[in-house]
């Protein structure tokens, strides 16, 4: 196995275009080192892109949030700008493994992973976030709901790696939120997650709404009849039933050892009603 | 000298105090050798390859591709591990366990092992291993394998225990049966009967250490092996009996040990480990991963279990019956007839009647976790006597009361009881401050007793007096939880000496007689039994030393607070001699000084405890967190407060994993789906409650400061009082455990008609 520490993106680029098939991007690591210790697993080269400049840093622009893709998740917990523009975000990605593990892992690795289980994805989706894309042909931007197809699997072409996560500055009275369920109360996996975000008018009505669900289907899901339930409305028991019929309804679950086809419908109904609540406070109280 | 175990009341200086234990310094600074930390010199890198199918024919192995792998300096299978048992059909499946011979029999079922020069060359070599199977039917659920149309895992395999002998094979290995008095006719008597069937999913002990050995063969027949094991003497004798080696020649040296809760009492990787080395003629270790661990080691059962209880109104249980299928792994043991045992052993009655099954499955073969079969009776019996209690309007406390066995009572599994702490530790909950806390929204109090044997047991120790006055305290049961200290507290209250003083060491197999393992709850028990006779036999020598010191009549030498003393005033007020003073002389007045002793120790004591928890459920969930606990049990004697505290501790801990989400999960092709701590969720830190202990004293009358052992009868009551708990939240019988959030949920749903 090969291991290398280009410190540019271009090199990085180019050395992942020329791999194998078994080539990996090495941030964090609290997924891939985990990998590697499997009897199936096999790496012939490993590209670490911590040396390169920026990956490391969280960059507030005037209508963005930049975060590098080797950006640790404890420190957009530390990041107080960011944390009171995208709680649901900073909490998503602080739910992920354990104290140790979120000093390590990153959101981009969260989303490159593919786990449908991903905490921070449907947070990431919520937010309408943006991801920058660096490969051999350039960089290109994409939606965070567009980069996995299904498990493990991602829509970056060979050599194309994600640069930074971009996050839009949140409007006036909008809030998010992340919830997920697990049956322990740490070091889980998500059985099912729910990321909500909305910004509401002056009289407190919702103005937009985005829900996204995780691991209740192959893929992170956009909830399009949950956010148009949440719309129109100041969230009265109407519109979170029929945003929790939306969820369970726009659920694709499948039975397996973390939970059942029946348990993953209703409970992702159950928690995106509960983060719609809190978005909504979080959204008044701006 | 003879010893006399019988309980005689004193007051205690160094017991009941709680000093820091000896092994606490290197274990939290990572000095503490633990069965991966021994390396020899030449060490080969040991490998197993496992069958990926629950059940199949092994046709044919042929291992050649990989013997040319580069480094590989050899591979096993079973044909290395030649059939020696004589018919003994336990070692027989030890020996299948650890080494299929004609069939894998579940998934994760060694087939074949490589030592090579490493890591990398094993997995290399394990890969080009080929093994042409023929994929048999395979069964998992215990119900599944008792339908007739089961596929049989074993064809030699016919029902024990009835009448007349069956003609076909069939899955179930044996029938037991236990009770007196007539239920029939008890149950005519009841006013309120209540019936119900349960199950529980299989758990496994969830060890944080995976099993480790460094196993070395020399070319004269001699062996070494350094293990993690609860039972180094047992190891031993196993790992000689399968590789036909004379028990003298193979030393076993015990590693510190991280968990083992039962799974670590018979072997699994050292017959392996030891065979691989004496193929290759060099030291081959062999370090388990935690995939390795769930498919292949320890697992408890998993159980069906249908219990049936009458009762007058007036809340005298009339009689009690229960039938109980637990799986078995692939080969026969007595599984259920241990939950068939103590099903009803809490309780005083007339007419009892209990019913077990032992079921072959294509799961790994089943061992010993923590009281063994217990918690899985007493959450179906407990969780009936509880409906009982609603049915009757009586308070489940009061009811259980009523009915507890006391000193006399005739066991529902045989024995008349001794004086014994089941009732005292229900007065003790009635009493608590937990039993009448109110309760908030969503939340459920449940309570439940549970029932231990305890064991005694082979024991064998040895006592030095260095010259300096300090001890040295070499014994044979392996230290699980905190006996070093409990035993150096025992040492120092016979002698008379500081704790400080004393140095317990866990002797290996080749410096001490024969010891037990650690299970039963044995370990302090047997062992301080052991201490005791030793130091006594040790002071009759000081008192000897004594007498030649100041050239007085043996008799005339008193032992008393750690001193001899010269009786009376007649040889003029002669000065004490401290153990230190003694010991400081010896070498002139006869040598070292020394107690030993070897002893069976009979008489353990039957271990009772009672449980309270309340629960908070989510009910949109189904999401259970437990909010508090209180444990109480009797001790006999607590030796050191603290680890008795932590052993309740750890007993609830346990019980609650395994009430709430630990179970197997096996997919439709028979293959574990969960082998990772991932997935197979024990509980950590956030998890638990401070679980609050009691400890009760009634003296053990077969051991002289009145101990009991105290491991295990602490996971005993946790299914039950959290099922009982979560029932009472959320109003639905929960009958299946875990009552995993999905299984609540489902109850839940089922109930309102959503």
């Amino acid at each position: 196995m090969r291991y290398e520490r280009p410190e540019t993106l271009m090199d990085a680029t180019a050395l992942l275009a020329e791999a194998s098939e078994n080539a990996f991007v090495l941030a964090g690591g609290t997924d891939l080192l985990v990998r590697m210790q499997s009897d199936d697993f096999k790496a012939d080269l490993v590209v670490d892109i911590k040396s390169i400049a920026g990956m490391g840093e969280v960059t507030e622009t005037e209508d963005a949030f930049v975060i590098g893709a080797a950006v640790p998740c404890a420190a957009l917990g530390e990041h107080e700008a960011l944390t009171a523009a995208w709680p649901g975000v900073v909490e998503a990605a602080n739910l992920i493994g354990s104290t140790q593990v979120q000093g390590r892992c990153t959101v981009s690795g969260n989303l490159c992973n593919a786990s449908p289980a991903a905490d921070s994805v449907p947070a990431l989706v919520a937010a309408n976030a943006k991801v920058r894309i660096a490969g051999p042909g350039g960089t290109r931007e994409a939606a965070v709901l567009d980069i996995p197809t299904g498990p493990g699997k991602t829509s970056l072409a060979k050599g194309e790696i994600i640069e930074s996560v971009i996050l839009p500055k949140p409007t006036a009275r909008s809030g998010d939120a992340y919830l997920r369920f697990t049956p322990r109360t740490e070091m889980d996996i998500a059985v099912v997650g729910a990321g909500v975000s909305l910004s509401l008018d002056d009289d407190g009505v919702v103005k937009s709404a985005r829900v996204a669900l995780g691991a209740v289907g192959p893929k992170v899901m956009l909830v399009e009849d949950g956010a148009r339930a949440l719309v129109g409305t100041r969230l009265e028991d109407a519109a979170l039933n029929a945003l929790a019929a939306a969820c369970s309804a726009g659920s694709n679950p499948i039975d397996d050892k973390r939970g059942t086809v029946e348990f993953r419908k209703q409970v992702a109904g159950v928690l995106a009603r509960r983060a719609a609540q809190t978005a909504y406070t979080r959204a008044g109280e701006k | 000298m003879s010893f006399d175990a019988a309980y005689k009341k004193q007051a205690f200086k160094s017991v009941g105090t709680r000093p820091l234990r000896p092994d606490g310094v290197d274990k939290v600074t990572g000095r503490a050798r633990y069965g991966a930390d021994f390396n020899m010199p030449g060490q080969l890198v040991a490998r197993v390859l496992r069958s990926p199918h629950a059940h199949a024919r092994i046709k044919r192995i042929d291992t050649a591709r990989a013997e040319a792998v580069r480094g590989v300096k050899a591979i096993i299978t079973a044909a290395d591990l030649p059939d020696l048992t004589n018919g003994d059909a336990a070692l027989f499946a030890i020996l299948d366990n650890c080494m299929a011979r004609t069939k894998a029999r579940y998934d994760g079922h060694a087939v074949a092992a490589v030592a090579a020069i490493d890591e990398k060359a094993a997995k290399e070599a394990l890969g080009l291993i080929e093994v042409d199977y023929e994929v048999l039917p395979h069964v998992v659920d215990v119900d599944a394998a008792m339908q007739p149309d089961a596929p049989i895992l074993d064809e030699t395999v016919f029902t024990t225990g009835v009448e007349p002998a069956p003609k076909a094979p069939s899955n179930v290995a044996n029938r037991s049966e236990f009770g007196h008095g007539d239920i029939e006719a008890g149950f005519a008597q009841a006013d309120i009967i209540v019936e119900r069937s349960f199950k529980t999913e299989q758990a496994h002990q969830g060890y944080i250490e995976p099993h480790a050995c460094v196993a070395s063969c020399n070319p004269d027949g001699t062996a070494d092996l350094w293990v993690c094991t609860q039972g180094h003497f047992v190891y031993r004798q196993n790992c000689a009996d399968l590789l036909g080696l004379e028990v003298s020649k193979l030393r076993v040296t015990s590693s510190e040990i991280g968990g083992g809760f039962g799974g670590k009492t018979h072997v699994w990787a050292e017959p392996v480990a030891l065979a691989l080395s004496r193929k290759a003629g060099r030291p081959v270790k062999l370090v388990m991963s935690r995939e390795e661990v769930f498919r292949a080691s320890g697992p408890t059962s998993a159980t069906s279990i249908d219990v049936k209880i009458g009762a007058r109104k007036d809340g005298k249980i009339t009689a009690a019956s229960a039938t109980l299928r637990y799986t078995n792994g692939p080969y026969g043991d007595m599984w259920a007839e241990l939950g068939a045992m103590t099903s009803f052993a809490c309780y005083d009655l007339e007419n009892v009647k209990t019913v077990g099954f032992e079921v072959l499955v294509n799961r790994p073969k089943v061992s010993a976790y923590r009281a063994p079969s217990a918690p899985m009776a007493a959450f179906a019996v407990e969780s009936a006597i509880d409906e009982l209690a609603q049915e009757i309007g009586m308070d489940a406390v009061e009811l259980r009361i009523q009915n507890a066995a006391s000193e006399g009572t005739r066991s529902s599994y045989g024995p008349v009881y001794g004086p014994i702490g089941i009732g005292p530790t229900l007065e003790a909950a009635k009493a608590h401050p937990h039993m009448s806390a109110p309760l908030g929204r969503n939340q459920g109090r449940g309570m439940a007793c549970g029932f231990w044997f305890n064991f005694g047991g082979q024991t064998c120790t040895d006592l030095n007096i260095n010259s300096d006055g300090t001890v040295t305290l070499a014994v044979g049961t392996v230290d699980v939880g905190g006996s070093r200290a409990s035993l150096s507290l025992i040492a120092a209250e016979e002698l008379g000496i500081d704790y400080q003083d004393i140095k317990a060491v866990i002797a290996d197999t080749a410096t001490l007689g024969y010891n037990d393992m650690t299970d039963g709850s044995r370990g302090t028990f047997s062992s301080s039994m052991a201490t005791i006779s030793a130091a006594r036999n040790a002071i009759e020598v000081m008192r000897k030393r004594a007498a030649l010191t100041w050239d007085i009549p043996l008799e005339d030498v008193q032992w008393k607070d750690g001193h001899a003393h010269a009786a009376g005033t007649k040889y003029g007020n002669l000065a004490p001699l401290s153990v230190k003073d003694i010991a400081a002389k010896s070498g002139n007045t006869g040598g070292p000084i020394a107690g030993h002793s070897e002893l069976v120790a009979d008489g353990a004591g039957v271990s009772f405890a009672t449980h309270i928890c309340d629960v908070e459920v989510d009910p949109e969930t189904g999401s259970t967190r437990v909010v508090r606990y209180t444990v109480i049990q009797d001790a006999g004697k607590a030796v050191h407060p603290s680890y008795v505290e932590g052993q309740y501790q750890g007993g609830a801990a346990q019980g609650i994993g395994w009430a709430l989400n630990e179970e197997y999960v096996y997919g439709d092709d028979g293959r574990l789906q969960n082998p990772g701590f991932l997935d197979y969720r024990i509980p950590v830190c956030s998890d638990l409650p401070m679980i609050d202990t009691q400890i009760l004293e009634i003296p053990n009358p077969n051991h002289p400061y009145g101990v009991r052992g105290v491991g295990e009868t602490s996971i005993v009551p946790p299914l039950a009082a959290i099922a009982n708990a979560v029932s009472n939240a959320v109003g639905v019988r929960m009958a299946h455990i875990p009552m995993s959030p999905p299984r609540i949920l489902s109850a839940l749903n089922r109930k309102t008609g959503s």
